[in-house]
């Protein structure tokens, strides 16, 4: 008999090992999806910032979910406690799973302690996306923001996130910038640890 | 041409097409593709869906059909995927006019260059 490849078989399903899963979807399905879940919004809602607190919830999922993935996977079951640390992490690491790259750039804002900002040239949801003029400041990137809400609040980082277009000279399309807002206590707890 | 205009030939075009598949001497033969007057030309595309795009252009403008099919890519990325587009209204999407004037500026520098 030609020799039979030896599969080892796992008796508890519990015991497999957890595959990477295939790195790439389809960027279309994905942004039909992204468009489908937008329009069912706007059906239950009444104004924009219903629409934009709607995209944040559904982000917060992911991103809490993102998070326990990713701090299994890369980090080896280590958890961050410091604010450059998670916002680093947040930065690469959860951009590269997300969307293929890390993120543009990575700010500390200059008004205010608390403030952070992560941009990006245009953000990978809102690549087919054209907002009306009527619909003025709303932003489809809320579903992002929501997603580093949802990893941040999980990692013991409150803080509060929203998505703004910031218009760049020279170019016709704004940037997009993801703006964080950390709470009192994190900035407490920081100063406390040096 | 105005939107007014645009849906005029499009509401002609439709009938005429529908009228021409009956018509045709050639068996077999399923649209019209090229219309040819004197001032321009009138290329049309048909999407597998029905979907029909047409062109107006200057008589004797070459590889119009492969325009097509590159405007045809843009209106199912652009316009189809876009939450705020409602179907059978005329197309507003910030994104497909400023992809839509790219391809044609990119069309008509390689025609020149040529």
């Amino acid at each position: 008999m030609i020799g039979t490849g030896k599969i080892k078989q796992y008796a508890n399903v519990l015991d497999k090992p957890l595959g990477k899963g295939k790195q790439e979807v389809s960027l279309s399905a994905f942004a039909f999806l992204f468009s489908e879940l937008v329009q069912y919004n706007q059906t239950q809602v009444d104004n924009i910032s219903e629409l934009e607190t709607r995209l944040e919830d559904a982000g917060y999922a992911v991103g809490a979910r993102v998070l326990e993935l990713l701090c299994h996977r890369d980090k080896g079951n280590r958890r961050e406690t410091r604010l450059l640390g998670i916002l680093s992490f947040v930065h690469s690491t959860v951009w590269k799973v997300l969307f293929g790259k890390v993120a543009d750039s990575l700010e500390k804002g200059t008004e205010h302690e608390d403030e952070y900002m992560i941009s990006e040239k245009e953000l990978l949801v809102n690549r087919f996306i054209s907002i009306p003029k009527d619909m003025g400041t709303f932003h489809c990137g809320a579903f992002v923001a929501g997603i580093v809400k949802g990893v941040l609040e999980n990692a013991g980082f409150p803080a509060v996130v929203t998505a703004h277009f910031v218009p760049v000279e020279g170019q016709q399309r704004p940037r997009t910038t993801i703006l964080i807002k950390f709470a009192e206590e994190v900035l407490r707890r920081e100063a406390r640890l040096g | 041409m105005d939107t007014n205009d645009s849906l005029r030939v499009a509401s002609l075009w439709h009938s005429m097409h529908a009228i021409s598949q009956q018509l045709s001497p050639t068996t077999g033969c399923s649209e019209i593709e090229l219309l040819e007057a004197d001032t321009f030309d009138l290329h049309i595309f048909q999407s597998l869906t029905g979907t029909k795009l047409f062109v107006v252009c200057e008589p004797g403008t070459q590889h119009m059909e492969a325009l097509l099919k590159v405007i045809y890519e843009l209106y199912t990325d652009y316009v189809l995927n876009n939450p705020f587009y409602e179907t059978k209204i005329p197309i507003r999407c910030e994104l497909f006019d400023i992809n839509l004037t790219q391809a044609i500026q990119k069309d008509r520098v390689a025609l020149l260059g040529r």
